[in-house]
């Protein structure tokens, strides 16, 4: 996974939605365009001037079923006033940003397009939970999984259950996970769900499949996010438009992965090993199992190759991982190499991935070594599926930039000198999942 | 621009009288009013437009519902199995590898596999109760799912797990499998039970 003959792409600017559990104030195609009027005003671009600058658009969206609208992508094209430049839609469940993302780094690293725009929603309210419950479940085997009871926390608890089981893996530590995200969505406006748990709470909130309570669990939302990416020329054009100077944050790795659909396909043999690891840390592991995600490990080890990490908690400032759940967190710890495999659950509650200098209410042993999820992530943002994995890489451009305290009206969540961070996207129980790596150049 | 919207704007709709009625079976030159469809017969409306970005959403129900022709293809068998009492998984020829869930091509070689019957007992590799579900599921919360592992088959298979509480449910626990009576050709028509159970 070379970069030959591929062009340095930058992210430049980018907008997200407030996260709400429902907007029936507007249809979607608005709601993307907040997003992608805040990205322009940010970077000081005139609206009408960066309909010229803009080459084309990807669309990131998941679901047909919760709009009962197909087309929807052109749609949202149209109302921007971008056509008629090329654009595309792009899906594949929990990861549809990430994969939108990283082709809009396609458009731009080969040489198609200068400046790329990639916007991304989900208007999820437009049905009822539980039948929203019911939609996401497709997104397993209608002839086999689905019938037998299709919830996608279901599946969910099973994985996690049997990480317990391998592992030692314990509630209270999954509790840490749910206790960091919903307060650091305090200082983060953009959240649904910001609130000051205790382990406790996480505990005694309703259980929905065991282990996992509504604490441990990302919530439906209504929500759009955009990442305009361009290429060393399209960025000089923006300056030269804004006559202003643009951080320079480039995509320096992308990596993706896959698994079976069905998890009880998945095999059981050795692991596929990370740059900074060996086969002997291993011994006598069944892998991937249900326990684990290949298909995270997969894209992490490309997107880590290609941008030259070794151990990632040394390389890496911070990490937006798709948290949908707490015990996924705790999973793609292990997956991103943030830890070994089986050692998720005490690095969880050992307070490594929580930020510095906020107070959790807990006892932690080492705080903020490499915050994780320092927005809140996906438990306390809240999911608009499309939008998630642009979410991600605009919380990250922020970081890199050193722009939190601007965007948040609260410096607390900024990670102080960010020069390296990771964007982490997954769909289904692990299908499809992506690693985006974004750095700050000097 | 201003300038520009007053060219645009449509002139005013004339107060014209409705045409008399032709002879001769022309068409209707009305749409007839039914009450069919309608579920509001108001809404307020402002008296100035530049008050009309402040009007609060008007939203509305849309029923779908569809009826599927869902074939099973090559996974049929498996179905006309459970509604015999079966259960069929898949065994590659070509490197003996075993599928509780049927695929008819192998993951690892792409040779195409066979069928086998699988074993009627196993264990639970892992498991869940759902005390909430989708929709088509909530009224038979709270249900117990687990992955059944069999010897001498390399994949795992889903299934209900029923006769037992949540908290009674342990990894590596003996299970057996019973078929409904009358099939429903769904892969609920197979379901475990504790070995222990009479």
């Amino acid at each position: 996974m070379a970069l030959r003959g591929m062009r340095p792409v930058y992210v430049v600017s980018g907008g997200v939605s407030k996260f709400v559990k429902a907007r029936p104030d507007r249809t979607f195609q608005p709601i993307v365009k907040e997003a992608l009027d805040y990205a322009l005003e940010d970077l000081g671009l005139e609206p009408g001037r960066a309909r010229e600058l803009i080459d084309g658009s990807v669309a990131s969206y998941f679901s047909d079923h919760f709009m009962r609208q197909l087309m929807a992508g052109i749609m949202v094209q149209d109302y921007l006033g971008l056509c008629p430049k090329p654009s595309h839609r792009v899906e594949g469940g929990g990861a549809t940003g990430g994969l939108g993302f990283q082709e809009g780094w396609k458009s731009v690293a080969s040489g198609l397009m200068d400046v790329c725009l990639v916007f991304g929603w989900e208007t999820m309210s437009h049905v009822q939970t539980w039948k929203g419950n019911e939609f996401i479940a497709l997104a397993s085997d209608v002839s086999f999984d689905y019938p037998v009871g299709g919830f996608y926390s279901g599946y969910y608890a099973m994985m996690v259950v049997r990480h317990m089981h391998e592992f030692g893996t314990t509630v209270e530590q999954m509790a840490h996970v749910s206790v960091k995200n919903h307060t650091n969505a305090l200082h983060n406006p953009y959240a649904q769900k910001r609130l000051k748990l205790t382990l406790r709470d996480v505990r005694e909130s309703p259980m929905v499949a065991y282990p996992l309570t509504r604490h441990d669990i990302c919530v439906m939302s209504d929500g759009a996010a955009c990442a305009l990416l361009a290429s060393e020329e399209g960025l000089l054009a923006i300056e030269k438009a804004t006559g202003r100077t643009v951080p320079r944050v480039v995509v320096t790795g992308i990596g993706r992965g896959t698994d079976a659909m069905r998890m009880s396909d998945r095999p059981q043999r050795d692991v596929i090993l990370l740059p900074h690891e060996k086969a002997s840390d291993y011994k006598g592991l069944r892998y991937p199992g249900v326990h684990s995600f290949r298909a995270g490990r997969m894209a992490t080890k490309q997107a880590y190759q290609m941008a030259g990490l070794g151990d990632p908690v040394k390389d890496l400032s911070f990490v937006e991982l798709h948290d949908a759940y707490t015990s996924s967190e705790i999973q793609t710890y292990e997956d991103m190499g943030l830890c070994r495999y089986g050692e998720g659950g005490p690095f969880a509650a050992s307070g490594k991935t929580f930020m510095p200098g906020i107070d959790y209410g807990l006892k932690l042993q080492k705080q903020g070594t490499i915050p994780v999820n320092p927005s809140g992530g996906l438990i306390a943002c809240g999911h608009p599926v499309g939008a998630t994995g642009l979410m991600q890489a605009v919380f990250a451009l922020w970081q890199l930039q050193g722009t939190i305290a601007r965007h948040f009206k609260d410096p607390a969540l900024q990670v102080k000198s960010a020069r390296r961070g990771a964007i982490h996207s997954h769909a289904g129980t692990g299908t499809y999942v992506t690693v985006s790596i974004l750095e700050r150049q000097s | 621009m201003a300038r520009r919207q007053r060219r645009n704007r449509p002139a005013a709709p004339s107060r014209r009288p409705d045409p008399p009625e032709q002879g001769g079976g022309a068409a209707p030159s009305r749409i007839p009013e039914t009450l069919e469809g309608s579920v509001v017969f108001r809404v307020p409306f402002p008296e100035s437009l530049d008050d009309l970005k402040g009007m609060t959403p008007i939203v509305v129900k849309w029923p779908y519902q569809i009826d599927y022709i869902h074939s099973f293809g090559q996974d049929s068998p498996f179905f006309a199995g459970l509604a015999n009492g079966r259960l069929l998984g898949t065994r590659c020829p070509s490197c003996d590898y075993t599928y509780a869930t049927p695929r008819l091509a192998c993951m690892d070689c792409g040779a195409p596999t066979d069928w086998v019957e699988l074993p009627k007992v196993g264990r639970v590799h892992t498991f869940t109760t759902c005390y909430f579900g989708s929709e088509a599921f909530l009224s038979e919360c709270p249900f117990n799912l687990i992955l059944v592992e069999f010897d001498g088959v390399d994949t795992l298979f889903l299934a209900r797990l029923v006769g037992v509480a949540g908290n009674e449910i342990r990894v590596g626990m003996a299970v057996q499998a019973r078929f409904v009576r009358n099939a429903k050709f769904k892969p609920t028509d197979v379901y475990f039970v504790p070995r222990d159970r009479p």
